[in-house]
């Protein structure tokens, strides 16, 4: 038995289930189908804890957000797309209003907007610290209303199923079963989010293991810009969990071991006792990340058992403030390292939080391959450049997962159904994941080659990279490709298998390791969160471009580049703190 | 410190057993760990058939509700340390079928999620260019507390009404229904009104309590269910003063 949809969304996080209400709205008629590897409402999205940027306020313009946008991008994003992307943001984050999105509010009523990381002036829309929970259930509750809008909770995919360049379905488990179907679509929106739990020390969920990404390399289409991942500064040690970039924007501090403000000595301005935009803890992610390492160099960081750490001081906020504004900070730093930041100081290091790369997108969220789109952290339209500014993630979920989802509706409303062909191939994953699914004999476990990989490209393609350590880990992982194929999986149950899931979880997350890392060893120049330190300087001359990377047919990266679209914002210097 | 700890896990593979046993597993005991962080140790080093669900790690996505010591509690936010020196007993998350090991079948909590119409419903919709419907920060507050659920379970897992009748709508849809009624914006508590005040609806509740203590969220399902039982109760009066169909 298979099913046939008109337009198939994998994953049901923001981007997802805005696209499938795009779809819902555009059309009635459209059969959508909703495929998640997990309840939509566990998604991702639900962790996102700042806020959401959009231009409200009146002495706020769409050209300033494109400004701090693209200089905050390292001039990588494409520009055209910036201008989309920043000119739709208020609309959706209104509609999100209109379903019942609690956003947080002026005394008079009005939507309350806060200060963030690299943004000159307040937009960052914001429902107290857990702005993406809300945007979440929000989305997913609303979803409810739509008759049209199908639900597939708990199905795993595990291929793109391709006729003749078109893509025109699925194949996925069903967790709880273990049936293993075909789910047709003429049209098929991939948006999964991203990848970070390639890495050891993540804010990222366990559900992260970038499985769009994956299938769509797999099938042909190209990911862009994978090199640039983004460490955000301030995550617990141990856990990874996200201390929101609000915690500074409201005015808190980071502090060396010597309680010294040292952002003031990396070119990000000088110390004022309250928050200055674009200045100091208020720069860019990249720029506070590397500032972090320069001070490790230094002596200056403080050592635990979880590695080194830096302080993030509330204290001075208050604990009126900190109870308003940053409440879930408060209850994840009392939960999760037993301290109160009302009274102490938080300890905090870089974590890997967002990959600015993705499957490579136009700016309706079409990929290279017929009816294929993809929208959010997923998808490289290209709006985050080198260096993706806190609170522009989680408007870009509803701008281009409402752009794909319409696009996907006009061409699944014109398409042909599916040929005769894919129904070989879904026969032939059936086959696949049939025989795993009796279990596999083999000597390693999952989860030693997992490691091995995180460890790997850690070492590599971290804060600061270069080209020999880059070069060893492309060896390493192709050979842990050749070992993850045939590791053991002693689960032989239909029922629930997260063995066999993590299995697929791990080869689509070596493929993309091996992207990353192939990506950055030919990016020869240092660029927003890509440093090498064999290339310090940024390159326009050679860099000022995309890289493309295609999946060889025996598995390996080719990398390709691609000329960034430039249109009123040449190329400049980035400026902070002054 | 003991250096382990052991770990009474709830197994049950359809295919292998027809009722549910118990696994021992030993784990370090670490001052960080949450018990979720036991789960993985033995998921990856020991025994890679036990399933459970898990993702976000910093409950907020609502995903690894299990009993532990027979509690209902988030797994990634109860500490092992609290149990030393142990064992301690991990078991799915209770009023629901299982499906295999500590995972439950939901499918009843999303059925009546959808029932009770968790959207914002208005007579007429305000066209988006117009901008913001205004709330103050009084009125957000007024609901702000029941948009809080994570949809963990753990109240269904607590609750005891619905532990003998799964007709009854149970604490998080409801609570979920009154942050739709009481939100400032909304307009569709009428249509919420017929599922709520079934006998399935709100007056299943006993109020027994269970719910608000279990929640970890501080939601208080009992609360909005007990103050939802008033709104009932006053619209039927209404009905009986007022036949003819005024509000």
């Amino acid at each position: 038995m298979s099913a046939i949809h008109d337009v198939v969304i994998v994953g049901g996080g923001a981007a997802g289930l805005r696209a499938a209400i795009a779809v819902a709205e555009a059309d009635p008629r459209l059969s959508v189908a909703i495929v998640s590897k997990v309840y939509p409402m566990r998604s991702h999205t639900v962790s996102a804890e700042g806020g959401a940027a959009g231009v409200i306020g009146a002495d706020d313009t769409i050209e300033e957000h494109i400004y701090d946008t693209i200089s905050g991008g390292d001039w990588l994003c494409d520009q055209d797309a910036v201008e989309a992307f920043i000119t739709e943001a208020p609309r959706e984050l209104l509609r999100l209003e209109h379903w019942g999105c609690p956003w947080s509010r002026e005394p008079d009523g009005h939507i309350a907007v806060r200060p963030f990381g690299g943004m000159k002036k307040m937009r960052t829309w914001f429902a107290a610290d857990k702005t993406g929970f809300h945007l979440l259930h929000t989305l997913f509750q609303t979803s409810l209303k739509y008759p049209s809008v199908m639900r597939y909770d708990e199905w795993h995919v595990t291929r793109l199923l391709v006729d003749d360049g078109r893509v025109c379905g699925v194949v996925a488990l069903e967790l709880m079963s273990g049936r293993v179907e075909a789910i047709y679509g003429k049209a098929v929106i991939l948006a999964t989010g991203g990848c970070g739990r390639v890495f050891p020390f993540t804010t990222n969920a366990a559900i992260k293991t970038g499985d769009g990404m994956a299938l769509a390399y797999h099938a042909g289409a190209p990911l862009k810009d994978m090199e640039f991942v983004q460490y955000h500064p301030t995550g617990l040690p141990f856990t990874g969990i996200l201390i929101t970039e609000a915690a500074r924007a409201e005015g808190g501090w980071m502090l060396n071991k010597d309680g010294y403000r040292y952002l003031q000595d990396y070119n990000l301005g000088t110390p004022s006792p309250g928050p200055v935009l674009r200045s100091m803890e208020l720069g860019p992610r990249d720029r506070l990340s590397q500032a972090f390492v320069k001070e490790q160099e230094k002596g200056r960081t403080i050592d635990t058992p979880y590695g080194p750490v830096v302080h993030l001081d509330l204290r001075h906020l208050g604990e009126k403030l900190i109870d308003t504004k940053l409440p879930f900070v408060r209850e994840l730093c009392h939960k999760y390292e037993n301290i109160d930041p009302v009274h102490e100081l938080v300890p905090v290091r870089p974590v890997v939080h967002y990959m600015m790369g993705g499957v490579h997108t136009d700016i309706n969220g079409a990929t290279a391959l017929t009816g294929l789109y993809a929208a959010g952290e997923t998808a490289c339209v290209s709006i985050n450049g080198a260096n993706r500014l806190g609170s522009n993630s989680l408007p870009e979920c509803l701008v281009f997962g409402a752009r794909a989802g319409t696009a996907a509706a006009a061409y699944a409303g014109a398409a042909a159904p599916a040929g005769s062909a894919v129904e070989a191939q879904a026969a032939d994953e059936q086959r696949r994941l049939e025989a795993d699914l009796r279990g596999r004999g083999g000597r390693e476990r999952i989860a030693t080659i997992r490691t091995e990989m995180q460890t790997t490209i850690e070492g590599a393609a971290g804060i600061y990279r270069d080209g020999d350590t880059l070069a060893k880990a492309a060896d390493k992982l192709r050979e842990l490709r050749e070992r993850a194929a045939v590791a053991a999986l002693d689960d032989a149950s239909r029922t629930f298998n997260t063995e066999l899931t993590t299995a697929l979880e791990l080869t689509g997350m070596i493929d993309l390791a091996e992207a990353i890392v192939h990506s950055a060893l030919r990016r020869e120049e240092s660029r927003g969160a890509h440093q090498r330190t064999d290339f310090p300087a940024r390159d326009d001359e050679r860099f000022l471009a995309h890289s493309l990377v295609y999946r060889e047919a025996d598995g390996t990266p080719r990398v390709e580049h691609r000329p960034v679209t430039i249109t009123r914002w040449p190329p400049g210097e980035r400026v902070y703190g002054r | 410190m003991p250096e382990e700890i052991t770990l009474q896990v709830a197994r049950y593979r359809p295919e292998q057993e027809d009722r549910p046993t118990f696994d021992e597993y030993k784990v370090p005991l670490r001052k960080d760990w949450a018990v979720l962080d036991g789960l993985n140790y033995i998921k990856d080093e020991l025994d890679g058939t036990l399933s459970y669900r898990w993702s976000c790690r910093m409950g907020i996505c609502g995903s690894c509700g299990a009993r532990v010591n027979g509690e209902p509690k988030l797994t990634c936010g109860t500490f092992l340390t609290d149990y030393a020196p142990g064992p301690v007993r991990i078991e799915p998350l209770a009023n629901f079928p299982i499906i295999r090991d500590l995972v439950v079948d939901l499918t009843d909590f999303l059925v009546k999620l959808g029932a009770v119409q968790p959207w914002l419903i208005r007579d007429e919709d305000k066209p988006v260019e117009e901008g913001e419907y205004l709330q103050t920060p009084a009125e957000l507050d007024e609901y702000k507390q029941f948009s809080m659920c994570i949809n963990c379970m753990l109240c269904y897992s607590a609750c005891p009404v619905y532990g003998l009748d799964d007709k009854f709508l149970g604490p998080a849809a409801i609570a979920l229904a009154q942050r739709y009624n009481l939100d400032s914006r909304d307009e569709g508590a009428d249509r919420r009104l017929t599922v709520l005040s079934q006998p399935e609806g709100v007056w299943g509740c006993t109020f027994v309590g269970e719910c608000s203590r279990a929640c970890p969220k501080g939601v208080d399902p009992a609360g909005a269910i007990q103050r939802y039982k008033l709104t009932a109760a006053t619209a039927a009066v209404k009905k009986l003063l007022m036949p003819w169909g005024q509000r």
